[in-house]
């Protein structure tokens, strides 16, 4: 018994462990499947996205030409010599002009169609249908479709343009018709996404608000400014948040097959310009300070928006 | 109640006539397009380039997608971009069920600090990581082959965050009457959490197949030959050579034909895949 003494102490940890014994076990075995789970995806974060983060930040203060390997520190110079670029100036400012537009035009044709589809019309589910197939289609396909439609001599807008009598502009060939151009193609395809978007936001607010005012006497219009448009200031929010990183990120391969940035710069954005110079010259240390000064400009023009319109959200 | 003259429910009528023709403007404008594109692919050269364009090809040229198949790898194209899509959405798709899985029902240390990395990684432009992938694609031998194409998209964040949103809502009772009949987790996570999951894992199947059959960059930087081209590569180098519209058109039809038909399917998934990831976060 005197072992059985010297055991007692030991067995109220025991039992006090017992009971927290399973809770161990429990953790134990949720800690093993945890790291198991996301073992592939912290693989990839690692190889795919921490490294090359920290390769692509090292490589903006290089000069280095993968043909040649030769890779030369050079300090701040890639960062000096694209703030002095006007070629990168200019890409920045097609990139501004780009994404305004495009989410311009984006809110205001999504808002327009998603509250005409929120009517409860008969029909609705197959226009939502076809407002939503452009999204389905690529944007290369998308791009050379309407670069046809578009074209100055033989497309079908310039035909209907010349039957109003109106003037038939170039498009994609001139260089200052080259940014409308692909900013209405840009956003004919994001509308039909973003109506999708604005559909739900409108769905998630209670008819009876509406209805409210209603009874108060308000119109249509009132009612849309004062309860519908504020109400959905938090899909509003996310449609620029969303629309701006679309719109100087994926936006790509649609200008690339369109007018390739030309002509003569016209439509060059920072994507564009970036791929050129990491491609087309090899220039992968410039390139590498060009992707970095995107990042930095998206983030905080992602951030401003949070600030001007979350303010607005909350009342 | 007479405004213009119209009584209460002749004003009802006309709102409503105004709102099914702004519905069908918009339809117009947004299935024109199609419609020439598909017009096109089928018309002779002597009708594509007309004064007066017609939109109903008044001798239908099938012939120019035999043409199209021959004069261009088009079908070897739409099969590598069949094989990398189904490939790399199969790889999202089951790398995103565990990590959503681990990160909405499972406590491990760092948990938390690891999930807010990856939502960090999907606020990174693709252009940053863009030139360094290229390079540890080149250093494993991989440029101009499926590997290169298919593993530096093997897994997507966004995933990750949508499977881990889904399963933070899920019952867990399902799953402890499981584990009290003494299932093991693994098994638990097939036979009960799945069979459940289906319409989210469906809706991220598609969206990722679809992401990866149109994307265009990465196979940009990454293929060399013919041979290898992905559909939408392929068909954006054809506008460079030709100008032939016809072919070009029948080009587009033939890679926007799969995921249209899949679209026309399966309508539903597509859209709930843009509510969940746009609503739920």
């Amino acid at each position: 018994m005197a072992v059985g003494q010297r055991e007692v102490p030991r067995a109220a940890v025991v039992t006090r462990r017992g009971s927290s014994g399973l809770l161990a076990y429990v953790r134990t075995e949720q800690a093993r499947y945890g790291y198991f789970f996301i073992l592939p995806t912290l693989l990839y974060f690692c190889v795919f996205v921490a490294f090359p983060l920290v390769f692509a930040f090292y490589l903006s203060f290089h000069n280095w030409n993968p043909l040649s390997d030769q890779r030369t520190f050079v300090g701040l110079d890639n960062y000096a010599e694209l703030l002095r670029s006007e070629s990168f100036i200019g890409s920045v400012t097609n990139t501004i002009v780009f994404t305004v537009g495009v989410i311009g035009l984006t809110v205001v044709f999504s808002l327009l169609l998603a509250s005409t589809l929120n009517q409860g019309l008969r029909g609705t589910g197959l226009f939502r249908g076809i407002f939503y197939s452009p999204v389905v289609t690529s944007f290369v396909a998308t791009g050379l479709v309407w670069l046809w439609l578009l074209d100055p001599g033989y497309g079908v807008v310039n035909y209907l343009l010349g039957l109003l009598g109106l003037p038939r502009p170039g498009w994609a060939s001139d260089p200052a018709w080259a940014m409308p151009t692909v900013i209405l193609t840009f956003a004919w395809r994001e509308v039909g996404y973003f109506t999708i978007v604005y559909l739900a936001g409108l769905q998630g607010i209670p008819e009876s608000l509406k209805e409210a005012a209603r009874i108060d006497g308000a119109n249509f219009w009132q009612v849309f400014w004062r309860i519908t448009f504020p109400l959905l200031m938090p899909t509003t929010l996310f449609v620029m948040v969303l629309g701006l990183i679309r719109a100087t990120q994926i936006s790509f391969g649609l200008i690339y097959v369109m007018t390739g940035g030309g002509p003569v710069g016209a439509t060059d954005v920072i994507v564009l310009h970036l791929y050129q110079q990491a491609f087309e010259f090899f220039r992968m240390g410039y390139a590498s300070a060009v992707a970095y000064v995107l990042f930095v400009v998206v983030f905080a023009a992602t951030l401003i928006q949070f600030r001007v319109l979350g303010r607005r959200t909350e009342f | 109640m007479a405004v213009l003259g119209l009584s209460r429910r002749q004003r009802h009528l006309a709102w409503q006539a105004l709102l099914y023709v702004v519905l069908s403007a918009a339809s117009l404008v947004v299935l024109l397009p199609y419609i020439w594109m598909v017009s096109t692919s089928l018309k002779p050269s002597a009708e594509v380039f007309t004064s007066v364009p017609h939109f109903i090809p008044q001798s239908p040229r099938w012939q120019n997608y035999l043409d199209v198949l021959r004069t261009y790898q088009v079908g070897q194209w739409l099969i590598n971009s069949f094989i990398v899509s189904s490939i790399e959405a199969a790889g999202v798709v089951s790398t995103s069920i565990l990590a959503g899985y681990a990160f909405g029902r499972l406590r491990f240390w760092g948990r938390d600090a690891i999930f807010f990395m990856y939502l960090g990684a999907m606020m990174v432009p693709i252009q940053v990581t863009l030139i360094p992938s290229f390079l540890i694609v080149g250093w494993l031998g991989w440029i101009d082959t499926y590997e290169g194409l298919v593993v530096p998209r093997i897994v997507a964040f966004f995933g990750v965050f949508l499977m881990r949103q889904f399963f933070l809502n899920f019952p867990s009772e399902l799953e402890d009457a499981a584990f009290i009949d003494g299932s093991s987790r693994w098994r638990a996570l097939w036979q009960i959490v799945l069979p459940l999951s289906m319409p989210a894992v469906a809706a991220l199947s598609i969206f990722s197949f679809t992401a990866a059959w149109n994307d265009f960059l990465w196979p940009l930087v990454v293929v060399n030959s013919e041979e290898m081209k992905t559909v939408q590569l392929g068909l954006s180098s054809m506008k460079g050579e030709l100008s032939d519209w016809s072919l070009i058109m029948a080009g587009a039809t033939l890679s926007a034909l799969p995921l249209l038909l899949l679209y026309l399917v399966l309508q539903q998934y597509f859209v709930r895949g843009v509510v969940m990831s746009g609503l739920k976060g």
